[in-house]
């Protein structure tokens, strides 16, 4: 009896706190952060290029599990499809048309990395110690009490088109300006005899 | 959940981020450091709304335009770089001193002239545009000319 009456309050517990217990979810957090950070530092620290970029995958598809965690689900897939899907290609071609080495290229690291290295170790120190004295007790409530969760496609296009819809379109604006800018960057008005194949208009 | 996890996640990748940002010599590997940053910035607006519970979801849709805006800077940043990679041959950041001040002339110019070397022969089919700004360039014109 005691047995049923306990196993009922942890159904009722997983019920109410979705899929993962809240110590559950923070347990992942966390591994999932740890793993985010190292595929960050070997990004920043490699010496191949395109390992580089591959270790950039890896980041940034541990940020979208992140999103996950924290209900966020629409972001976590407008993540994977533009950046892991299109960003990350873009930089990959951007290495390839760069002729960059695909071993080891040993300068890949400029002199200044010691400074570079004191700088941001103090930077993460002091944010450190001022975000975790500021949060210290700040809990959020991932659990939703009832409906979509607050990251759901339908509460954000909700949110999206009814009280961002002005951003939305300046956005719109300001992605077609950078799809103009890529194109004009890119197209050499020397080689017009060239055929359409050679020219570099498609990279963007 | 505690909020101090995904603040602290981001200050730490934003700090990652910087030191790409400093230490790295090319200029994609710097773009790619940059987005690692923007990244710790958008963990930041997805927590907060999170835990503000806004009703307008101001975090997330700010997280989508910033997404949206570093698709665009990756695409005009790409296209730079790899401008400069064809009038000059590198992408190299260090290598991309034109515009420095000169504290000696001497010592500027011979470390330059071997770096001018190559940019003659892919300047002749430059555009109108960055042909007439190298010429404006005193010391460079001069450099190439020499």
């Amino acid at each position: 009896m005691n047995a049923l009456a306990h196993s009922a309050a942890t159904h009722a517990a997983a019920d109410h706190h979705g899929f993962l217990s809240p110590s559950g979810v923070e347990i992942v957090f966390v591994l999932v952060g740890l793993v985010t950070l190292g595929a960050a530092l070997a990004t920043v620290t490699t010496k191949q290029l395109v390992h580089a970029a591959l270790w950039l995958v890896v980041a940034l598809g541990g940020v979208a599990v992140e999103y996950l965690l924290l209900t966020a689900e629409f972001i976590a897939w407008v993540q994977v499809l533009i950046y892991v899907g299109s960003v990350v290609v873009l930089i990959l071609f951007g290495l390839m048309l760069t002729r960059a080495p695909i071993g080891r290229s040993p300068d890949a690291d400029s002199g200044n990395r010691w400074a570079a290295l004191a700088v941001s170790v103090a930077a993460a120190a002091t944010l450190v110690t001022v975000v975790v004295d500021a949060f210290r007790a700040t809990w959020i409530d991932l659990a939703d009490p009832a409906g979509p969760g607050s990251g759901s496609s339908e509460v954000t296009g909700t949110a999206l088109f009814r009280h961002w819809v002005l951003p939305f379109e300046a956005l719109s604006v300001l992605l077609l300006a950078a799809l103009v800018g890529a194109i004009v960057l890119s197209r050499r008005d020397g080689d017009r005899d060239l055929p359409p194949a050679r020219t570099r208009a498609g990279e963007r | 959940m505690h909020l101090a996890y995904p603040a602290v996640l981001a200050v730490l990748l934003f700090c990652v981020g910087l030191y790409g940002v400093l230490a790295r010599r090319n200029a994609i590997l710097v773009l790619m450091a940059v987005e690692l940053m923007l990244n710790a910035v958008n963990i930041n607006l997805v927590a907060f709304d999170v835990w503000l519970r806004d009703t307008l979801h101001a975090g997330q849709a700010l997280t989508l335009f910033t997404i949206a805006i570093a698709a665009a800077e990756i695409g005009i940043g790409l296209a730079i770089v790899l401008l400069v990679h064809r009038n000059r041959g590198s992408s190299d950041i260090d290598r991309l001193r034109d515009l420095r001040e000169s504290d000696s002339p001497s010592g500027g110019d011979s470390g330059g002239g071997s770096r001018a070397e190559k940019s003659p022969a892919s300047a002749t089919d430059n555009d109108a545009e960055s042909g007439s700004d190298q010429q404006v360039q005193g010391p460079a014109a001069g450099r190439r000319h020499a």
